[in-house]
């Protein structure tokens, strides 16, 4: 055979083969149905169930295999909002039902009828969770509340009144050694709905109005203050981390925590756990938010009957059995608690007991809008700032800005043809331009340039210029349960002429700008000082050790700011923070971070300067290798001080590479918002909130007004554009 | 070599050595939660770990089968691609500024900076709605290309900067010997550049290796996962696997430590000193 010949066989064998794979592939498709998809949130032994559940039904049923995915829960809701409705989603999720509401408006449920169910085998207030305008929208799995933790070593009958509560707890209090009765997140509005439903407060009526501002939960928010600053048994400014770190290291009796809490317990601890307390002056008990999680079924399933029933696996006695025995899940499931495994269970059963006394928290949509007043007004009562019937009414008004009815829709004709104006306008001058001043021999003699520029360019216009002007298209709309109504340029009036708040208050735009810009100013001014004082110190050739500085100063730079952010926010805290103990040993007094303005700015300021300045180190490092140091010598010699010869030879040098980071550096301090959110979250009363910090909550923490919160976004970026324009950085030079 | 005075050494030192200090301090509560196998958030006043324990590391290692491997080898490719791509589309861009006078030119270089003034808030929704049109929506590529763009004003204007301080004496005798534009770019120009080009890497590589919110948009498979989503995932909505967290943020920025100690010698070395000054 020639090798030609040899050729031949071997293609034909080869496309033989090629064949029969494809054709063995195609038929495989065909044969088994693609699997369907979970997507949960849950973490630890929550997220190992699941999957073993998952496993076990693939096992069972291996032509409709369940494949599982999992997210992050500060995500999960703007991942399945964005996913579903463009058919990226899952088929069946798990999510907890505050907001079902909103999802079956914008069409991401499907509802679920009588009989697809076996509803009567679910406790009924974890249906009435997921009930949305008379429809049921999701299976309950399970359900989560807080509830009252208490040391067994230091507490042998855990109180039933909030009397007892209070006695008990001064009998565990001693200030001097920081020791505490009783420890929760008295701050947060979540943990205190327990005492607002137990003196017979509300947030919404049964017409949907808001009646926050009601007598009754005004003695709620005066019982919560009453516990810190009358009978002192509740440590001050308790966040979550202090919370827990009390009641592990034995220095809180009892804390009022949830079933996230079980999994950071040590081991060696003995406690138990019960239902809050009655409030003792109205003899009813304390009720605390419910929160259920349930598997709902996605509206845009392909295979719908499959994740139906998938989802109902789910719910089933035996599985929620695992899900409660393995995964430590307080289950909807009523059968389980039948088990005698489970009824001898202390831990579930406490939490059963207090599912009887829980208010599921309410699933419409302006539930949204109610956790900033809430929450706002819980400040401001605990840090004497206002009476509680004076907070409260507060909280009413500032729901009512967020609930404010959209304005009337317009018509688009003015601004197409505005634009189209524009267009014109720009087009002309650019050919009256173009021809007299003959430009075109001038671009050809330079076609080098505009070839090594062009990859750079057409990057930047796709994926960044591009997604602005869409996104920024969104601030002439309203958005209302997943549908936009064109407004023109109603949301930029609104701002602009601080329709919402006066002129003064720390939400309105003018404040907030002012707060930006002194922020800015204050960060870049201490990140370029304090990286140029050390570029200066660590380029001597003579100091050793050098390189081990530099490496040790840019940490700041590489450890992720979640932590260190948090770590810093730790710092500040009036009672345990390193800072005050180190104002302490001066002998001076501990001060309040985070309630008054200046000093909550100066935290803020404090850590970004920290994160901030090895960045500029870096980039002054690099520059200043650009300068010959013989150039220094020299004025040495002549005599020239070291202030001279930094004033006159090394910053005119440092000039070009220091313009570009001072001017990014001013526009990404402008734009941080992740310290804002961290350190201070805006406290006082937002007033320490930035603009791209508020235009993040129009968009996530208000009822999702996505027009209003990219008209803010639009305003940063004239700001910021008007700035560099008017300082003349936008001009090259040369 | 100048006499360095003993009082100058000492202060000098002093004054690092608290800086590095203050630095430190916040560091060392990480690697105390990192250490200590409980997942609270330690609140004590010392720093110093009271127990010392792999734990954290060992359950990053070995979670669902070992997944937190393949997720740093996405990061690791994703922020080397990134860095690459980013510096060379940066060192291109750059020198066009520098070195030709075009009509377009200061508008082009107005229009880089002007593009980081625009909020990243209104932009994940556009760019999701862009990648998922062109099939890229859950890959590692649109990532890059994302990330790449991001980082590239900051590049540009930074190596341009330092591109204008370079003297054009130089590129002007390579054209005498009849180097071309390419040549004259690659063999002198960028060189040359070394402290700046390094600065730019080691930026760009970090605007990849620590985003989040982008990433976090984009994916929906696990295995393609980056460490910044993983490190998420430990942040619940009531409680966080603090443990678990200050060990995957201790494994996050050794990397880039490691970087930064090796790229420092390009950084102030001194290398192209002699060359500048001519």
């Amino acid at each position: 055979m020639s090798s030609l010949e040899r050729q031949l066989v071997c293609a034909r064998r080869c496309l033989t083969w090629w064949a029969f794979g494809l054709i063995y592939f195609w038929s495989m498709g065909a044969a088994s149905a693609e699997p369907i998809t979970l997507w949960h949130a849950y973490r630890g032994a929550e997220a190992r169930v699941i999957e073993q559940i998952a496993a076990q039904w693939s096992k069972e049923n291996p032509a409709d295999a369940v494949t599982v995915q999992p997210f992050a829960p500060n995500v999960y809701a703007s991942k399945l909002s964005n996913d579903i409705p463009r058919d990226n989603g899952p088929d069946v999720f798990i999510a907890a039902h505050e907001r079902a509401g909103d999802w079956s408006q914008t069409g991401l449920l499907r509802a679920l009828t009588q009989s697809e169910v076996a509803w009567h085998k679910l406790h009924p207030t974890t249906i009435e969770a997921v009930t949305f305008e008379a429809k049921r929208w999701g299976i309950p799995l399970s359900y989560k509340s807080v509830a009252l933790f208490y040391n067994t070593d230091l507490i042998t009958t855990p109180p039933r009144t909030t009397d007892e509560l209070i006695a008990l707890a001064k009998t565990h209090t001693d200030a001097a050694s920081n020791r505490y009765g009783l420890a929760y997140e008295v701050a947060n509005f979540y943990m205190h709905a327990g005492w607002l439903f137990g003196f017979g407060g509300e947030i919404f009526d049964a017409q949907g109005g808001f009646v926050l501002s009601s007598p009754e939960s005004a003695r709620s928010y005066a019982f919560a203050r009453a516990l810190v600053e009358e009978h002192r048994v509740v440590p001050e400014e308790a966040n979550g981390q202090l919370v827990s770190h009390l009641f592990n290291t034995r220095q809180a009796a009892m804390v009022i925590n949830g079933p996230w809490f079980l999994g950071e317990i040590p081991a060696d601890l003995a406690f138990a756990i019960a239902p809050l307390p009655s409030v003792s002056e109205t003899g009813q008990p304390a009720k605390p938010f419910l929160t259920v999680e349930a598997a709902y079924v996605s509206a845009r399933s392909a295979h719908p009957q499959v994740a139906l029933r998938f989802a109902n696996y789910l719910a089933s006695p035996d599985i929620a059995r695992q899900r409660a025995l393995s995964g430590r899940q307080p289950v909807a499931t009523l059968a389980v608690y039948e088990l005698e495994q489970v009824k001898r269970d202390a831990v579930l059963m406490s939490f059963r007991a207090q599912l009887d006394a829980s208010v599921p928290m309410p699933n419409r949509p302006a539930m949204s809008s109610v956790w900033e007043p809430a929450n706002r007004a819980l400040r401001r009562v605990l840090r004497g700032a206002a009476t509680p019937e004076v907070a409260l009414i507060e909280a009413r008004d500032l729901f009512e800005v967020f609930q404010r009815p959209p304005p009337k829709p317009r018509s688009m004709a003015p601004l197409g043809v505005g634009l189209m104006m524009m267009f014109l306008a720009m087009g002309f001058v650019g050919v009256v331009r173009f021809r007299r001043e003959q430009l075109w021999p001038k671009i050809k003699a330079n076609r080098h340039a505009y070839l090594y520029l062009a990859p750079a360019v057409v990057g930047m216009l796709v994926l960044i210029v591009a997604p602005f002007v869409v996104g920024s298209i969104v601030s002439l709309f309203v958005h209302t349960q997943g549908s936009f109504t064109f407004v023109g340029l109603e949301n930029f009036w609104r701002i602009l002429t601080s329709q919402d708040y006066s002129l003064g208050d720390p939400l309105s735009f003018y404040f907030t700008l002012a707060v930006t810009v002194a922020w800015t100013a204050i960060n870049v001014v201490l990140h370029v000082s304090i990286g140029m004082a050390l570029a200066l110190l660590l380029r001597e050739p003579w100091l050793k050790l050098r390189g081990i500085y530099r490496v040790l100063l840019i940490v700041p730079w590489a450890v992720p700011n979640y932590i260190t952010a948090l770590i810093w926010k730790g710092m500040f805290h009036k009672q345990f923070g390193a800072i005050n103990g180190l104002l302490g040993w001066l002998g001076l007094e501990p001060v309040s971070w985070f309630s008054q303005f200046s000093t909550a700015f100066a935290a803020n300021v404090t850590t970004n300067t920290w994160l901030g300045f090895p960045f500029m180190m870096v980039v002054i490092l690099g520059a200043l290798q650009a300068i010959p140091r013989d150039l220094e010598e020299a004025a040495e010699v002549d005599g020239a001080s070291w202030w001279q010869r930094l004033r006159h030879i090394t910053f005119p040098l440092l000039r070009p590479a220091l313009v570009p980071a001072v001017v990014l550096g001013t526009v990404w301090t402008f734009n941080m918002f992740n310290i804002i959110y961290l350190v201070s979250g805006g406290e006082p009363d937002g007033a320490t909130e930035i603009l791209i910090s508020e235009s993040y909550k129009w968009a996530f923490e208000r009822q999702n007004q996505y027009g209003y919160a990219a008209a803010y976004s639009v305003l940063i970026f004239l700001v910021l554009l008007s700035y560099s324009a008017l300082t003349g950085q936008l001009r090259t030079r040369d | 070599m100048r006499d360095i005075s003993l009082p100058k050494l000492i202060a000098t030192h002093a004054a690092l050595m608290s800086a590095c200090m203050i630095v430190l301090y916040p560091v060392l509560w990480v690697i105390k939660m990192a250490l200590t196998p409980s997942q609270g958030f330690s609140m004590d006043p010392s720093p110093i770990p009271t127990q010392v324990s792999l734990h954290n590391f060992i359950h990053l290692f070995t979670m669902q089968e070992g997944i937190f491997f393949r997720q740093l080898g996405n990061s690791v490719i994703i922020s080397v691609v990134t860095t690459l791509f980013g510096v060379i589309l940066a060192c291109t861009a750059a020198y066009a500024f520098s070195r030709f006078r075009f009509p377009g030119r200061s508008l082009g270089m107005a229009g880089f900076l002007i593009t980081q003034m625009f909020p990243g808030v209104v932009m994940a929704i556009p760019l999701y709605l862009l990648l998922d049109e062109v099939g890229l929506l859950n890959s590692l590529t649109g990532l890059v290309l994302v990330y790449s763009t991001s980082s590239l004003p900051f590049c540009v204007w930074m190596l341009k900067g330092y591109f204008d301080t370079i003297p054009r004496e130089l590129e002007e005798a390579a054209v005498m010997d009849g180097a071309s534009q390419w040549v004259i770019f690659t063999k002198i120009v960028l060189p040359l550049a070394r402290p700046a080009i390094v600065v730019t890497a080691l930026f760009s590589f970090m605007t990849a290796w620590n985003e989040y919110i982008l990433a976090a948009t984009f994916l929906t498979d696990r295995q393609k996962f980056t460490l910044p989503m993983v490190l998420q995932s430990f942040v619940g909505d009531h409680a966080t696997d603090w443990g678990y967290f200050a060990a995957g943020a201790i494994i996050v920025s050794l990397p880039v430590m490691a970087l930064f100690f090796l790229l420092q010698k390009f950084l102030v070395g001194g290398l192209t000193a002699g060359a500048v000054k001519g």
